[in-house]
């Protein structure tokens, strides 16, 4: 991916650049949110970091001038303030996810690959999604019926759900808060191993009785549906 | 303004304590009034015939005394109001004006009261008699139906002159407090505001700045200026640690998630920074938590409140945290009797009720028992209740401070701000936390009650009213 970090904070910026990049991305840096406008309207990125608090534009006005000609490059937004009427601010704005500091890079990263669309793009092409399909897994998302290698899978509402959210993002890491609140719509921090316990079950029904397991743990960061 | 509001009013109280006593003093002094002249007009009548009984005795011979009696009672004399009855001492008529000795009893020395005739109608009229010496009897009186007429007449115009007086005391004490509670109606709804989170909120000043309200007003209003001042500089160090702190902690694990990703082969080193990263991991929570829990005390997250069930609020948190408690073996009861609608944060609430579930489960021993509890009605209930040790009644406020973990949870993971925060989510939202014994024990029972479900949203916080029967 190409990426745009828009961050004030030097040393923050040269980490983040250094370890998305390790991790294959390819970045540019801005450290003020004039200059992160005109590196974002100049060229085309496949996502765009942004810290709430700027000198000499902030944030959320980096985005709304973006938005308004037409760039909709997707926006990651960073912020010091985590409350939920900040995070409302800042989707209302137009950005497309928003993550609170201090966070965990495995988080900024895994949040970031979600946002790029062009992986992002399903097969189907535009018609509206009735079938997600991964290796040998089947989801039937009118009759809400799963099967692998042909086998029924009798899973509960929340169940298919989260796997729904799994197949939806295939091959890409979700942590665990990004599952609290793509499942349950939850935007707080769940305090024990309950997105694990839930992943658990999930796993039971999946994996168990099929070879290769295909819910992956990704040490440090969450799960990822991969095959092998 | 509600009647039942205006008649529990003390300043209602007051007026209407004052109208009785005024009430009560004016008819005493009407009272008096009509006693002292109804007494004077009548001594003045009494006084009269007096007289004329004094005039009368100096006639020493029985011809002289009729003719004197007859010539007084020509009712075309100048005296028409007199009355006179000579009778000789068989009772038989001498002289006079009156027909016959009227139908009551007659006493020297005393004064009676009758009709001149037989007839209801006729004039009232006032006598005494006088015995002769020949055995004969002499009656005078006067026609007193003007004076009677003018007592009577007296006695309506006090009675309704009072009961005017009354009524317009009653309306004046009526608009006297209907004003006054305005006044300070209007400052309790602005202290309704403010304690709901509006900092900005000011009591209205009404005169031209001169009564003692407005002046109550204006010291009021610069104390909240002030409060508000000091909120405000409060929220901005809380920003501002927020923002200085929260760059720090994020360079220093970045640096440790960098160091991790280095991958060392030393494995004391790798746990080294493993672990490292964990206890950041802590008190980035607990960092967290404080300030959720410091932005929730403000108030300031009202602007998220939307209407919601309750209930259908426990499915969802019963849903999210039956396989932690499955694992276990702890039965995670849902027992909902909704729906209960409340208007409320359903982030917090979730939060809220996801922390008393964790903690329920947390201390609850294996193959014991959890219950989520909804009720509608009235006050809409929701009640977490677990079969683990419980919580000492002494100790109880306690568990609601911030950082305190009691003596029984030492060694368990946790920072002590779980609970907090659910008692900073109930302020918020206007619910009674209570915690107490599970029945039966052992086991803590923790209950929050919602305050009554308004109609009307935005008058919420005003006087609580607890309908007599639950809908």
């Amino acid at each position: 991916m190409k990426l745009l970090i828009i961050e004030d904070d030097k040393p923050t910026a040269a980490f983040l650049r250094k370890g998305l990049q390790e991790a294959g991305h390819n970045v540019d840096v801005a450290h003020d949110g004039k200059t992160g406008l005109l590196m974002a309207a100049g060229e085309t990125f496949d996502a765009i970091v942004a810290d709430r608090m700027l000198p000499n534009l902030d944030g959320l006005a980096v985005i709304r001038t973006l938005r308004s000609t037409g760039n909709l490059t997707p926006v990651l937004v960073l912020s010091a303030l985590g409350e939920v009427d900040d995070r409302v601010a800042g989707l209302k704005a137009g950005g497309d996810d928003y993550l609170v500091k201090p966070y965990a890079f495995s988080e900024l990263l895994a949040r970031l690959e979600a946002l790029d669309r062009r992986s992002g793009q399903r097969p189907s092409g535009g018609d509206v999604e009735t079938r997600l399909v991964y290796a040998d897994l089947e989801m039937d998302l009118i009759a809400r019926k799963v099967t692998r290698r042909g086998i029924t899978i009798d899973l509960k509402p929340r169940e298919f759900r989260l796997l729904e959210v799994m197949l939806r993002n295939a091959e890409r890491v979700m942590t665990r808060t990004m599952l609290l609140e793509k499942v349950w719509n939850y935007h707080f921090d769940p305090q024990t191993n309950l997105i694990d316990v839930h992943i658990s079950r999930l796993r039971q029904k999946i994996d168990k009785d099929f070879e290769p397991p295909l819910i992956q743990t990704v040490r440090g960061a969450g799960y990822s549906l991969r095959a092998g | 303004m509600r009647a039942r509001h205006l008649l529990r009013s003390s300043t209602l109280q007051f007026t209407t304590v004052y109208l009785l006593v005024f009430a009560l003093s004016a008819a005493g002094l009407l009272y008096f009034v009509y006693v002292q002249s109804r007494d004077f007009m009548r001594e003045q009548t009494l006084e009269t015939i007096g007289a004329e009984i004094t005039g009368l005795r100096e006639q020493r011979s029985m011809p002289g005394l009729i003719e004197v009696v007859d010539r007084r009672s020509d009712r075309r004399g100048p005296d028409r109001d007199s009355i006179y009855l000579l009778l000789d001492p068989l009772g038989r008529k001498l002289a006079g004006n009156l027909a016959h000795m009227p139908d009551v009893p007659f006493a020297p020395d005393h004064y009676s009261d009758f009709r001149l005739t037989d007839d209801p109608a006729s004039p009232r009229a006032i006598a005494t008699v006088l015995p002769l010496i020949n055995g004969g009897l002499l009656l005078v009186g006067r026609i007193v139906e003007e004076r009677v007429r003018l007592e009577e007449r007296l006695a309506t115009i006090i009675l309704q002159g009072g009961g005017i007086m009354l009524l317009v005391a009653l309306v004046a004490s009526f608009l006297l407090s209907r004003w006054t509670l305005s006044r300070l109606e209007a400052m309790n709804r602005t202290a309704r505001k403010i304690m709901a989170g509006d900092y900005t909120q000011r009591i209205e000043m009404r005169g031209g700045g001169g009564d003692e309200f407005d002046e109550l007003a204006a010291n009021l209003n610069a104390m909240l200026g002030r409060i508000e001042r000091l909120l405000n500089g409060m929220r901005e160090v809380t920003d501002n640690i927020a923002h200085d702190l929260r760059t720090p902690l994020t360079r220093m694990r970045m640096r440790l998630e960098m160091a991790q990703q280095e991958g060392h082969d030393d494995p004391q080193v790798r746990h080294l920074i493993e672990t490292t990263i964990a206890e950041a991991e802590a008190l980035i929570q607990t960092f967290n938590a404080l300030l959720g829990i410091a932005r929730a005390n403000a108030g300031e997250r009202r602007a998220e409140m939307e209407q919601l069930d309750v209930c259908s609020l426990t499915g969802e948190v019963h849903e999210l945290y039956e396989p932690l408690a499955d694992e276990k073996s702890i039965v995670l009861e849902l027992d909902q009797l909704g729906p209960a609608s409340i208007v409320g944060s359903r982030q917090l609430l979730a939060q809220a009720l996801g922390n008393l579930v964790d903690n329920a489960i947390k201390y609850t021993p294996h193959g014991g028992r959890v219950v989520i509890r909804c009720e509608g009605g009235a006050r809409p209930i929701i009640e977490v209740r677990d079969s683990g040790p419980g919580i000492p009644a002494g100790l109880r406020d306690k568990a609601l401070e911030r950082f305190v973990r009691l003596e029984t949870e030492r060694g368990t993971p946790g920072n002590g701000l779980g609970l907090s925060l659910v008692a900073a989510v109930a302020r918020l939202h206007d619910a009674d936390l209570r915690l107490e014994d599970a029945q039966p024990p052992p086991g803590l029972r923790v209950v929050l009650t919602f305050p009554p479900v308004d109609p009307a949203p935005p008058e919420r916080g005003g006087p609580i009213e607890i309908p007599a029967t639950p809908s």
